[in-house]
């Protein structure tokens, strides 16, 4: 029997607006326990909510982006249920008339497939506080801080089928609004957290499985681990003889398995209806086009810029402009350097290499990419070698400052002086009879290849500063002469 | 529509209201008496009217978006049944 | 002293012949003399009563004009005040030191306004018959036997004892107007969106809208002058110009059109009290104004479409309830389902109980579209008839409640018979129409009600039509027994 895993994904992305949605509490990250959490925030009797306007801007960008229909018209309702994170026993969010509409996107994927998903709609709503469980007198401390910060959540339909094709898909999601500029994106402090519903069915079968929802997934490679063991444990069930609940799940890393939320298990109704305190929210056209016009570039359409302007392959491209950190870094490198598939190489090799090895993020990088684009016009120039090069990265790596001055300051520069160079070779030919002998007797045919031999001994001489290109003429203008 | 025991035992799990025993019956029946006169609702046609969920057809002022609440924790939680390190006590929050 | 009206007392103060902090002891000696017999009263401040009348005295003393420096009034407790308990009339709230002002609140004491105190209610403004308050019922002046109405019954009995010139109040489903019938004072319910509600503990969001309680229309004129203002902080509250509601007082009635609906004088309504109401109608005649018969189709629909929405706003607008933040908590809780039921149990009254889990019911999985979504559609034919009778009328004229004041207990065990009480006025609260109740006559010696309805934020001609009425009858002069 093959099995089929069937996904979507629920994407809530925290908004980087200055204030929360229906309040003037900032929003920062990492302050003190309830010290951004205003009156209404914590529902006090007599507090009243009022729009953020840059959360629906924001919204907007998100949903032009994803090529939907915005609402012009969206109502806040009410969807009532108790929890010590959520002050006012209700959550304001959307339902019936979100902001953002149906939509589609296309994936990537490793194989070079393109995958389309379809987006459900998004809507606007306030985030909750944060439980935590440390022994405080045997009870649980509530930090509402995090409660009201805006929120966008991303319904895809099940569209997609491997948990390879949920983490490009949330990764598009995660590049597209890094793009826009409307949130940080930080999984890791709970700016984007991802809930995934899944199933799984015979290949072949139309009707969808029972999905179990899985909730508190807090990274790239955690979605695709739970998904895994997800879609595992419900055909390990059905295979034998089972059936699968409907239910919520939540994934728990440490084990590598996900558990039932028996907490959430007690049949909610949510009770929806429109919020009295809001009045339905109107977006006229012009708004929405003057939003349209602010829009930046984003992953695809600067993919295939990088494609037609760079001459870059599509994978490259594709690598350079998943998040635009990196886009905008390579694009400053190739255009400083004027040689952009040096550039696309040092960025996806070395200084992904160096950011990956050292955990450290672009933003931290201790150079910036008019100081990578100086390195590469010193190779361009002949100023010193690819391979010198790379002791000259290390050295920007480890903040030693730019190429010039690491160049300098280590005497990297490379030998092109004819007379330095010509004494070297003279060096290697008189040290190395036997090996020159092999060569004036070899065939016209066999030359090039034996001349590496004398190249590989110069350069070793010279620490690797000899000029490759003027050893190259002057070596075969000596050994002609033997 | 009358509501019998076991609705009202429904209803107040959702509403986190404790009705004990021997008051189900006598808030089950009060209760209908109040779903008998909003019951005369369903002898309306309202094919084709819009609900109205505010009296007045106006339209959402939005905000500015600008931090204009300061930290007001002291004073929030004055009054707090109980709290420590700033935060609000619970018992046991299980997931 | 304490029969005299604001605008009487205002010029006293203006001109010396008084000053606030006099005025004030004044009235804090008659609520500490008196009552105890009313029970109007939840929570008296005169620390704060004095030291606001002696600001107000050095404003007096600079030239200040201001209608209401110095003039002491009474909040209704659903008011936030900083500093000072806001109950709701709720045990769930005893505790509850507001830690802001409702904007009105501000307003007033931007003015130049006295607070005495926060008056009774129905807890958290539900009933008609001020019997829900956790503190105890409140006590009619007219005859203590019986009820003041309500849920502002506190401040309509404070200002009809005169232990108050003049009370703010709220009203969802006829809770300002309803008790000024029974208690015999003016009462007017703004426009919804006229008057902020930040800081007015909700009740039903979509209906709630603050008002006054005084003795005269020109009262009103005043208190509302200052009560009404936009509020960015509340989204509802609509950016509207303000208008010096005295102008028009003494506009002339002659040309007016009045329509009465049919529907308003149907069964039900206590015969004398239609009586008082036809001579009303006579009275207006009288001063020039037309009278025409209309009709207003949906009215039996407005109190079954009322009692599906403010239940269900209310069954979330008192979910923050929770014994977690602030408010009442039960004693050990043994888990967290434990801390929300008993602390929600204990906190809240029947009634309280009773609504929430009728609105819990009407917005629950299955029921919402036969319930609340049904409400909401009735809500607008409701709506509808207004804005076609508006079309041929100026105000409208009715009864505001059925019978004069009842007594105590008379309809605590019938949750439809009280809630039938608000027949007249709940329609206006679903339209979000402005309504005023003045006095038009007694019965066994009980104030009767006269109410009129006017078109969007035409409270101006409202105040107007009630003070031409004033200034020819005498109805509004008459005092409580023992009161003077």
């Amino acid at each position: 029997m093959e099995w089929e895993i069937v996904i979507g994904l629920e994407i809530h992305v925290q908004l980087a607006t200055q204030s929360k949605i229906f309040s003037g509490a900032s929003t920062a990250f990492g302050a003190d326990a309830n010290t951004q959490a205003c009156a209404i925030d914590l529902a006090m009797p007599g507090t009243l909510p009022v729009a953020n306007e840059e959360a629906f801007r924001y919204a907007v960008m998100f949903g032009l982006a994803m090529n939907s229909e915005i609402g012009q018209r969206s109502v806040f309702e009410r969807k009532n249920y108790f929890y010590p994170d959520l002050p006012k026993g209700y959550q304001t969010t959307q339902l019936e008339e979100p902001i953002v509409g149906p939509g589609v996107i296309d994936i990537e994927l490793a194989n070079g497939e393109t995958r389309s998903v379809r987006l459900h709609h998004a809507h606007l709503e306030e985030d909750a506080g944060k439980s935590l469980h440390e022994d405080y007198q045997g009870m649980s401390g509530i930090d509402l801080n995090r409660a009201g910060t805006p929120l966008i959540e991303i319904v895809s339909e099940p569209d997609m089928r491997s948990a390879e094709e949920a983490v490009a898909y949330l990764k598009k999601i995660h590049s597209i609004i890094t793009y826009l500029g409307i949130s940080d994106g930080e999984m890791s402090q709970g700016s984007m957290r991802c809930d995934a519903n899944v199933s799984v069915r015979l290949k072949g079968e139309e009707k969808l499985g029972n999905r179990c929802e899985i909730k508190n997934i807090n990274s790239f490679k955690f979605v695709e681990k739970a998904i895994n063991v997800e879609a595992e444990r419900q055909i390990e069930i059905i295979e034998d003889g089972g059936s699968i609940a409907q239910e919520t799940r939540l994934y728990d890393a440490d084990k590598n398995e996900t558990r039932s939320m028996r907490s959430k298990e007690v049949a909610n109704d949510y009770r929806y209806f429109p919020c009295p305190d809001l009045l339905p929210v109107m977006l006229d056209d012009d708004y929405i086009a003057a939003i349209k016009s602010t829009l930046p570039e984003l992953p695809d359409a600067k993919r295939d810029r990088f494609v037609s302007e760079y001459e870059l392959s599509a994978y490259d491209a594709g690598v350079l402009t998943t998040d635009r950190a990196t886009a905008d870094f390579f694009e400053t490198t190739a255009r400083e350097s004027g040689e952009p598939k040096l550039a696309a190489n040092w960025v996806m090799v070395d200084l992904a290499g160096y950011l990956n090895k050292t955990d450290t993020a672009l933003k931290d990088c201790p150079f910036n990419a008019e100081q990578l684009a100086g390195l590469i016009r010193r190779i361009k120039d002949g100023t010193i070698s690819g391979k010198i090069a790379k002791q000259v990265f290390e050295g920007m790596c480890n903040a030693e400052g730019n190429a010039d001055t690491i160049i300098e300051a280590r005497g990297l520069k490379q030998v092109s002086d004819t007379g330095a160079l010509e004494k070297m070779v003279d060096e290697v030919i008189a040290n190395n009879q036997a090996q020159v002998q092999n060569y004036v007797n070899a065939d016209e045919a066999k030359r090039p290849k034996m001349l590496g031999f004398f190249v590989g001994q110069i350069m070793k001489a010279s620490k690797g500063q000899a000029n490759p290109q003027a050893v190259n003429e002057i070596l075969l203008k000596k050994l002609n002469e033997q | 529509m009358a509501v019998n025991k076991s609705d009202i035992e429904k209803l107040a799990e959702l509403s986190r209201i404790d009705i004990s025993d021997e008051a189900a019956a006598n808030v089950a029946q009060s209760i209908s008496e109040v779903l008998a006169l909003v019951d005369q609702l369903q002898a309306v046609d309202t094919s084709g009217v819009s609900p109205m969920a505010h009296p007045l057809d106006a339209v959402q002022r939005l905000r500015r978006d600008e931090v204009t609440e300061p930290n007001q924790r002291e004073t929030l939680q004055a009054m707090a049944p109980a709290t420590e390190d700033g935060l609000y006590l619970v018992p046991r929050v299980i997931e | 002293m304490h029969t005299k009206t604001i605008a009487q007392l205002g010029k006293a103060l203006r001109s010396k012949e008084i000053t606030s902090v006099e005025l004030t002891q004044h009235y804090l000696d008659r609520i500490a003399e008196l009552d105890s017999r009313y029970n109007s009263f939840i929570t008296v401040t005169p620390e704060i009563a004095l030291a606001q009348a002696k600001a107000a005295d050095e404003r007096l003393a600079n030239g200040d004009t201001s209608p209401l420096c110095g003039i002491p009034i009474a909040h209704k407790d659903i008011f936030c005040t900083q500093g000072v308990r806001t109950s709701c009339a709720s045990k769930m709230l005893d505790n509850f030191i507001a830690p802001y002002d409702a904007t009105i609140v501000e307003n007033y004491q931007r003015a130049g306004a006295v607070m005495l105190g926060k008056t009774n209610m129905d807890e958290f403004a539900m009933g008609s018959s001020n019997e829900t308050s956790y503190y105890g019922p409140v006590k009619n002046p007219w005859n203590t036997n019986c009820v003041p109405g309500g849920s502002s019954g506190g401040s309509a009995a404070a200002v009809a004892a005169l232990l108050a010139p003049a009370a703010t109040a709220s009203d969802t489903g006829g809770s300002i107007r309803q008790p000024a019938a029974l208690c015999g004072l003016t009462g007017i319910k703004p426009t919804y969106g006229r008057v902020s509600r930040w800081g007015m503990i909700a009740f039903a969001s979509s209906l709630d809208q603050a008002g006054t309680l005084t003795r005269t229309a020109e009262d009103a004129a005043l208190m509302l002058n200052t009560m009404a203002s936009f509020d960015a902080k509340d989204s509802t509250c609509v950016d509207q110009p303000l208008e010096d509601y005295t102008t028009t007082l003494g506009d002339s009635l002659a040309g007016l059109t009045i329509g009465i609906p049919e529907e308003y004088f149907g069964e039900g309504l206590h015969p004398d009290t239609a009586k008082a109401v036809q001579a009303a109608i006579k009275t207006y005649e009288s001063l020039g104004a037309k009278t025409r018969s209309i009709s207003l189709p949906h009215t039996d629909l407005a109190v079954p479409a009322y009692y599906v929405i403010a239940p269900a706003e209310c069954s979330a607008n008192l979910s923050r309830f929770d014994g977690v933040r602030y408010g009442h908590r039960c004693d050990e809780p043994k888990d967290l389902a434990d801390l929300y039921k008993r602390s929600r149990s204990e906190g809240f009254g029947d009634e309280v109980k009773r609504r929430i889990l009728v609105g819990t019911y009407a917005l629950s999985a299955g029921y919402y579209d036969a319930y609340y979504n049904k409400a909401q559609q009735v809500r607008r034919l409701i709506k509808q008839d207004f804005v076609d009778a508006f079309k041929d009328v100026d105000v409208i004229l009715g009864p505001t409640s059925p019978s004069p004041a009842f007594e105590f207990g008379a309809k605590t065990q019938d949750p439809v018979a009280m809630y039938l009480e608000d027949i007249y006025t709940i329609a206006t609260n679903l339209a979000g129409l402005p309504g005023l109740s003045i006095p038009c006559g007694m019965v066994d010696d009980k104030p009767v009600g006269l109410q009129l309805i006017g078109n969007y934020f035409a409270e101006g001609k409202l105040l107007n039509v009630a003070h031409q009425f004033q200034l020819a009858t005498d109805f509004h002069q008459q005092l409580a027994p023992a009161t003077a």
